[in-house]
């Protein structure tokens, strides 16, 4: 990733947090395309709020956030709503509308935002549900499918409208070694493939060696970015305790 | 021979009107092959892709040739990473269901539901009286909180809805009654009405709206949690540990709350006298004369059927909770008509029942 290309995601002193409480504290970092950038951090550093903010459902108090060139924070009306064509999101639980079938959770978007026949858009759909392996499910309910299955379809409807980036919280979260790692896989395929960048949180020290190019880290008491780098940078290189023991797996 | 030739974008934004034209095109040639130019495609992004296989789908189907001219790489990679056999279900008619058949299912799903209906009744009743003879089988903390909730948190609905049916029925009668000089005798239609049937009725469906529901909604959340499931694995069975103590607690409260309606409906029934100029001694000579203790023991026994009715089927609706986020909503809804309905029924089940008992 040289310095040359532009970044695809900018953050510029991002402050943010809920009401007076501060979870990130004046956080800057980039993102490139192309490459699968890892969020990682113990449990309730803010992950989840750093992300939330990226795709703009929570105001930052401080800071900017750039998506390909134009800031999400405060944006509104159009511009928020060409902003947000460019991305994708998986939530952490998955998010899929219980009451559709996968097909039409997949297939949601392509019905409001484009003029696609019918019988295209359930084409298109089963495509990508093909995609991250679940073709022939289609017309399961969310319901009906195991943990791993349902993020995979989630993921499959973040990338209906092909998205730049996609964002992908906790993609690993709650599930077994083995469907976490086939998930992980699937990450690295699409990142290859497809040309998506990916902004994925994590907190499992396997699937983040298995998916990141690069990692940020953060830290709960510090409130900020404590390293940044490939995972085995920081693995044999750091200087920072915290890191050291993430690394190491090595408790308090 | 058809040639086809894409150029510019296929982007979700474009692939729309393309297809609708290649689908026309496609369906009055019906060619032996289709070439496609691609040469000029600038753009495809995954519809794009779509479109290109959907081509690919039709010649499979109808036994055309289909071939790319100038395909770019990287859209070919894209489309090669479909299998053709794996969408071999893609455009088939979804299957269409008889009219007898839907009558026959419907017929089917009556009778198990009536069927699980009876076994739940069956299991309420062991699994009460079990409660009854070991005292400290029944959560009786549960008891308490439900009787507070659906019973003593009522009694502002019910004394308002009592007496504006006691003031409304007494007007409604008064009138018609007083054009034949015997508008006194409202009191006595009024009071037997209220006593025997109208306070035990609209007592249920208020608790059928008010509580019935919630116990739907309670038990059909935690159904959807797995807590149900978790107390059967802990040899906890749910019909003695979450519905008894409401089917209890339900069936004490009832009759309170309808002798609340009662009071406030005479009450009600008393303004409407006395605006029309009668002595309120008048009023309560005739109320005393035409109902005896045998009316008022009727209604009470009909409020206590009424509230074992409604916890139950409540309670019921709850357990049958399927899952979704629109399951709990439909459980409630059940659970709010099949109490209506159950009343209804057990009304007129009284009616027939106490003509021919004389009472
Ligand atoms: N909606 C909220 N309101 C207030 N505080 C919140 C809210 N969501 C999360 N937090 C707090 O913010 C901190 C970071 O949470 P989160 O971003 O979810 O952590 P992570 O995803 O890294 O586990 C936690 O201390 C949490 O208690
Ligand atoms: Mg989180």
């Amino acid at each position: 990733m040289s310095n040359e290309i532009e970044p695809v995601i900018r953050v510029e002193g991002l402050s943010a947090g809920y009401g007076d409480e501060v979870i990130l504290d004046d956080i800057s970092f980039e993102v490139y395309p192309g490459e699968v950038f890892v969020i990682a951090g113990g449990s309730g550093c803010g992950k989840t709020t750093l992300l939330k903010n990226m795709i703009g459902l929570l105001e930052p108090d401080a800071g900017r956030i750039l998506i390909d060139g134009d800031d999400i924070v405060g944006a509104s009306g159009r511009s928020r709503h060409s902003i947000l064509r460019k991305i994708g999101v998986m939530f952490q639980t998955g998010a899929l509308f219980g009451s559709m079938t996968l097909l039409e959770n997949v297939r949601l978007e392509l019905d409001e935002f484009t003029d696609l026949p019918r019988d295209a858009a359930n084409l298109i759909a089963a495509m990508k549900l093909d995609l991250v392996g679940l073709g022939g499910y289609g017309d399961y309910m969310p319901a009906e499918l195991s943990g791993g299955m349902q993020k995979r379809a989630a993921i499959a409807r973040a990338m209906v409208l092909d998205p730049q980036i996609l964002f992908l919280d906790e993609p690993s979260a709650g599930l077994d070694p083995v469907t976490s790692a086939g998930l992980d896989g699937l990450i690295r395929r699409l990142a290859e493939s497809l040309a998506i960048t990916f902004v994925v949180v994590s907190h499992e020290l396997a699937s983040i060696y298995a998916v990141a190019d690069r990692v940020i880290m953060l830290e709960k008491e510090l409130k900020k970015i404590v390293a940044v780098g490939p995972p085995d940078q920081l693995r044999d290189s750091t200087d920072n305790a915290w890191v050291r023991r993430f690394f190491h797996r090595q408790a308090e | 021979m058809v040639t086809l030739g894409y150029a510019g974008r296929l982007d979700s934004a474009n692939v729309g009107a393309l297809w609708r034209q290649t689908a026309d095109i496609l369906k009055h040639a019906r060619p032996s092959r289709v070439i496609v130019l691609c040469e000029e495609i600038e753009y495809c992004d995954g519809s794009g892709a779509g479109l290109l296989f959907y081509l690919r789908l039709k010649g499979l189907k109808q036994g055309f040739a289909v071939e790319f001219k100038g395909l770019r790489p990287e859209p070919a990679e894209m489309l090669d990473r479909f299998d053709a056999d794996r969408f071999a279900e893609y455009g088939k008619e979804k299957r269409h269901i008889h009219p007898a058949e839907e009558i026959g299912h419907f017929a089917w799903q009556l009778f198990v539901d009536v069927q699980e209906q009876l076994a739940f009744i069956g299991e309420l009743h062991v699994a009460m009286v079990r409660c009854l003879v070991r005292r400290r089988q029944l959560r009786w903390k549960e008891v308490f909180i439900t009787a507070e909730r659906a019973g003593a948190n009522a009694v502002g609905i019910v004394s308002l809805i009592g007496f504006l049916f006691g003031l409304i029925m007494a007007f409604s009668f008064a009138m018609p009654m007083r054009q034949f000089g015997v508008d006194i005798y409202v009191a006595d239609l009024v009071a037997v009405g209220l006593v025997r049937v109208l306070g035990p009725f609209i007592t249920a469906i208020i608790l059928a709206g008010r509580s019935g529901s919630a116990y739907a909604a309670e038990l059909g959340t935690m159904k959807i949690n797995d807590e149900i499931d978790a107390l059967t694995t802990m040899s906890l069975d749910p019909v003695r540990f979450l519905v008894a103590p409401k089917v209890l607690a339900t069936i004490f409260i009832t009759p309170l709350l309808t002798v609340v309606a009662n009071v406030f409906g005479l009450i009600g029934c008393g303004v409407v006298m006395l605006s029309l100029g009668f002595p309120l001694v008048t009023y309560t000579n005739h109320v005393e004369s035409a109902i005896d203790s045998g009316d008022v023991a009727v209604g009470l026994f009909k409020a206590v059927v009424f509230g074992g009715l409604v916890a139950g089927v409540g309670c019921l609706r709850g357990l049958q909770t399927k899952t979704g986020p629109s399951a709990v909503g439909i459980s409630t809804t059940r659970a709010v008509v099949s109490a209506i309905v159950l009343i209804v029924l057990a009304e007129g089940v009284f009616a027939v029942l106490f003509h021919y008992m004389g009472i």
